[in-house]
């Protein structure tokens, strides 16, 4: 018999062990591989070589498990261990080895009753291409040189696999809060620690592209005019209050615009210092689009097909959801409480879906609530609006007279209103009577306007400042020009020369600008700490402190505190994700004007991720009503993106229209930001890009490319909306086929019956 | 790897490789776990084909069993004579079909039997009841309860008589994503 024969020589040689385990292991990687490509073909074509081969079990009259154990033994060890090496080999190259492996195994089988010269000249076939397997022959050592390489291929894949994910992460704190309090929270974790990998990339272009370059390469503090504290603020420059408000020595470091010098070449390596600066603070919005659309291209994918949403959510969740492989007790008690939470989710889906309704109650009530929401943004726009009229006020006023509270009151009314009117509008909404996962999209909605009107009013403060300090600013340079034009004109006077040297003066002692682009660096700077002292501070005592009191003070309490007023708190999912969004909205705003802004969110982020997990498990409990979190996380991408977008508008703006200060940061002295694009276009490249540019910028050519790019939209929205309706045509067809089957089948058996 | 072990014969063993998923030196191993459960019980030579069974509350003390909240009826499914009292003969078979390599129609030939606590091949809802509280350790009501039980039935029975057939139940694990990856013990 041949697979007697094949057996034998498998125990003949030495290294048995080490070839059963690849056998296994291209085993597993098949079934890994056809697990991960949803490549719905491979697995009908497995199931479908299966099927067949269970069908011949079944016409035997012998207990069924053996007999199929025993044929599909058989069917593999057919293929001898040749065949088995040559699958795990073929997927290694390419997917199409998985189907040729497979076919070998069927042609395999179907041999028994094929041609018998067929079958000769096959046999000849396989003996030449595996010979070197059998230890015989010419191809031995190339064959096994290839065998080793591939195993040690598989090898280092495998290790590198776990150690990209063993890279994640915080993956069990994730997952101890989703099965304390469901997958609801934990998206907002598992959002923020995406953030932070999205920051972590932007900080390191930001380092290693522009600041690394200026501390190593570029001029040391003091030496210029630009990097030196002002003569009048020396004396106060190290204290505490003045670095508290980013003055002093903070205002004349790497963080912020104004320190940068504008050389056109740095150092050694003769970096382009501006033309780098520019480029990162474009290339930060592009590089944070094109991540934000991938992921939400991701997600879209997953969530939408394979899975029904509704076809056995029950009937999947009782059979499948217990992993076999738990062996620890305190994970299967994470999993018992994660089984259980979901279920209860499920449970609340279902019961939502029951209810019926007063539809026309339901209607008033809700364009009651819309009513009221929108007397309440409006209420917070005026408010924000006479802050900043007032604080304009103020800016004209001594800055010693303020006191702090008047200094900082933009920043503190913001923060006051970010802070009151989520939950006033949680209130008002508590009328609409929503499913829970559609009041929170409601409720992000509502708060998403809310910060959208401040933020814009704040922007449109801030740059209202920044058209008084350019106006100063001219003033200035004029000053300064006719300074310079008095001193030569003394000197020549004095000492009779042409050669005039540069005024001796102290860099401290400069006259200086007003510098706007470090002032809106250093506001924005300001608004994320407020924001960030705010967050941290209402959770230690909105959340912390009320948990001490509600669990201490129960003991000589009147009525029960755990479970009337106050109460723990629970996690406010909406308030803390738009927190997220806005505050990166704010970086993408601010990264600009203070790069060193980037870094300062790394570390906020860091210590909020534990801050926060050390918050949720301590001090919260779960919700009432437990829900699952939409399947896409596309809603807050979606969101995100579009904070991107709005805060892309501003700094486009300025780059464009504004003209930089004329004696700090890198585009000091040009008429406008993107100037220095052009300059390298023309001196550094070769003639002929300049020329391409010049044709590329031509109107006549963008029009028909946007045009072009509109009609791409077009087709492939079309062809995606085609898509989806072949897929759903095939679902039902599919289910006609099952009916059809199912019913010809109770047909036959009443015919069997009637017989 | 010489013939220098003693406690199968070289058919028993081929006979194994065949019934089974598992290489030759696993079943060596296996056979060292069935032992370690009861020393005294089980002889180091199985030459003879003894007619040994370790019980029920051996069995499911072992490590890979132990947190699983159907053990009782996993190993009582693969005990022949239904009360869980295991030869090595079904004890390899279990590991071999909980195994990773085991295929998935094997797999839910054999979840619907452990499934099926009154073993009268249907799957009816005082199975799923008791299914259910035992996964979630008892932390769902009793409406909580009922009201998933109805949904699985709605959800998955086909043929309209408010219990799960085999075929119900084919169906309805096919399309489950997770079924193979979760329904799987490494020994």
């Amino acid at each position: 018999k041949p697979q007697r024969k094949a057996k034998k020589t498998s125990d003949d040689e030495e290294d048995e062990d080490e070839d059963e385990s690849p056998r296994k292991r291209g085993r597993k990687k098949k079934k890994r591989d056809s697990d991960e490509d949803e490549d719905d073909e491979d697995r009908s074509t497995k199931k479908g070589s299966k099927a067949s081969r269970k069908k011949k079990a079944k016409d035997e009259s012998e207990e069924e498990s053996e007999e199929d154990n025993k044929k599909k033994k058989n069917g593999r060890n057919g293929g001898g261990k040749g065949a088995s090496k040559k699958t795990k080999e073929e997927q290694n190259k390419d997917k199409k080895g998985k189907g040729n492996g497979k076919d070998k195994g069927k042609d395999k089988g179907k041999d028994k009753g094929g041609d018998k010269k067929k079958k000769g000249r096959e046999a000849q076939e396989f003996v030449e291409r595996f010979e070197g397997a059998l230890g015989k022959g010419k191809g031995r050592k190339w064959y096994a040189y290839k065998v080793m390489m591939t195993k040690k291929l598989i090898k280092f894949k495998r290790d590198f696999e776990n150690f990209k994910t063993a890279c994640i992460p915080w993956e069990r704190k994730i997952k101890e809060v989703e099965s304390h309090f469901g997958s609801s929270v934990a998206s907002y974790f598992i959002f923020l620690r995406w953030m932070y990998g999205l920051n972590l990339v932007l900080f390191g272009f930001m380092f290693g592209l522009v600041m690394l370059p200026e501390i190593l390469m570029g001029l040391p503090y003091g030496s210029i005019a630009r990097k030196t504290v002002p003569r009048a603020e020396q004396d106060t420059a190290m204290d505490f209050s003045v670095l508290f408000d980013f003055n002093g020595y903070c205002k004349y470091s790497f963080i912020f615009y104004g320190y940068y010098n504008n050389d056109r070449m740095v150092g050694v390596l003769k970096f382009r210092l501006p033309l780098s600066y520019l480029l990162v603070g474009v290339g930060i919005f592009g590089y944070s689009l094109m991540v934000v659309v991938r992921t939400m291209a991701r997600n879209s994918n997953e969530g939408g097909e394979g899975a029904e949403e509704g076809e056995f959510t029950f009937s999947w969740k009782m059979f499948t959801s217990w992993d076999y492989l738990i062996g620890n007790p305190e994970t299967a008690d994470n999993k018992y409480a994660s089984i259980t939470t979901s279920f209860k989710e499920s449970i609340v889906d279902e019961q939502e879906n029951q209810k019926d309704e007063n539809i026309h109650l339901r209607r008033f009530l809700r364009v009651l609530a819309n009513f009221m929401i929108l007397c309440s943004l409006g209420g917070s726009g005026f408010l924000i609006y006479y802050v900043v009229k007032r604080s304009q006020d103020f800016a004209e006023m001594d800055n010693k007279e303020l006191s702090w509270l008047e200094k900082n009151e933009v920043e503190f009314v913001m923060s006051l209103l970010g802070l009151v009117c989520p939950p006033l509008f949680e209130t008002i909404a508590e009328l609409e009577d929503y499913h829970p996962r559609i009041a929170l999209k409601w409720q992000l909605g509502r708060i998403f306007a809310l910060f959208l009107g401040n933020l814009y009013t704040f922007l449109f403060a801030l740059f209202d400042e920044v058209n008084a300090k350019l106006e100063k600013e001219k003033v200035i340079k004029n000053e300064t020009i006719w300074a310079l034009n008095e001193y030569y004109a003394n000197y020549s006077s004095f000492h009779n020369t042409t050669d005039i040297p540069p005024p001796n003066v102290h860099p401290a002692d400069v006259v200086r600008g007003p510098c706007w682009e470090t002032g809106v660096g250093i506001e924005f700077v300001k608004l994320i700490v407020s924001d960030m002292q705010v967050t941290y501070l209402t959770i230690l005592i909105g959340d912390f402190a009320r948990a001490v009191i509600v669990r201490f003070l129960n003991y000589c309490w009147c009525w029960d505190l755990e479970a009337g007023f106050p109460s723990y708190g629970e996690f406010d999912i909406s308030g803390n994700v738009l927190g997220l969004v806005f505050n990166q909205g704010m970086i993408w705003m601010g990264a600009f004007y203070a790069p060193g802004l980037v870094g300062l969110n790394v570390l906020r982020l860091l210590t909020s991720m534990y801050y926060q997990c050390w918050a949720v498990m301590s001090c919260n409990v779960p919700h009432e009503r437990v829900f699952k979190a939409s399947r896409s996380n596309n809603f807050y991408m979606g969101l995100l993106l579009l904070v991107l977008f709005l805060s892309l508008l501003p700094v486009v703006y300025t780059i464009m229209t504004l003209p930089p200060s004329f004696d700090c940061g890198p585009f000091s002295g040009q008429e406008k930001m993107y100037d220095v694009v052009m300059e390298t276009i023309e001196n550094d490249l070769p003639a002929f890009i300049g020329n391409i540019f010049t044709y590329a910028t031509n109107p006549g050519l963008i029009m028909p490319a946007v045009l072009l790019m509109i009609l791409a939209l077009y087709y492939l929205n079309t062809t995606s909306k085609g898509y989806q309706q072949a897929n759903l045509d095939l679902k039902r067809k599919m289910q006609m086929v099952s009916f059809i089957i199912l019913y010809s089948c109770f047909l036959l058996y009443v015919k069997v019956e009637l017989i | 790897m010489g013939n220098k072990q003693t406690t199968f014969t070289d058919e028993q063993l081929e006979a194994f490789q065949d019934c089974t998923f598992f290489t030759r030196k696993e079943i060596l191993r296996l056979h060292g776990r069935y032992r370690e459960l009861a020393p005294h019980l089980v002889p180091l030579d199985y030459t003879n084909g003894p007619d040994i069974r370790v019980p029920l509350a051996l069995i499911v003390t072992m490590p890979e069993l132990k947190e699983n909240p159907f053990r009782d009826r996993i190993v009582e499914t693969f005990s022949e004579d239904g009360e869980g009292n295991q030869s090595f003969n079904d004890f390899v078979d279990m590991f071999s079909v909980l195994c990773e390599a085991s295929p998935r129609e094997l797999k839910t030939i054999y979840a619907f039997k452990i499934y099926d606590y009154n073993r009268d091949n249907f799957i009816c809802k005082e199975d799923l009841h008791q299914t259910l509280v035992k996964l979630t350790k008892g932390e769902l009501s009793a409406e909580e309860v009922s009201l998933v039980c109805d949904k699985v039935i709605e959800e998955a029975d086909l043929d309209g008589d408010a219990k799960l057939s085999f075929s119900d139940f084919e169906n309805m694990i096919s399309k489950a994503p997770d079924f193979l990856s979760n329904f799987h013990i490494r020994i």
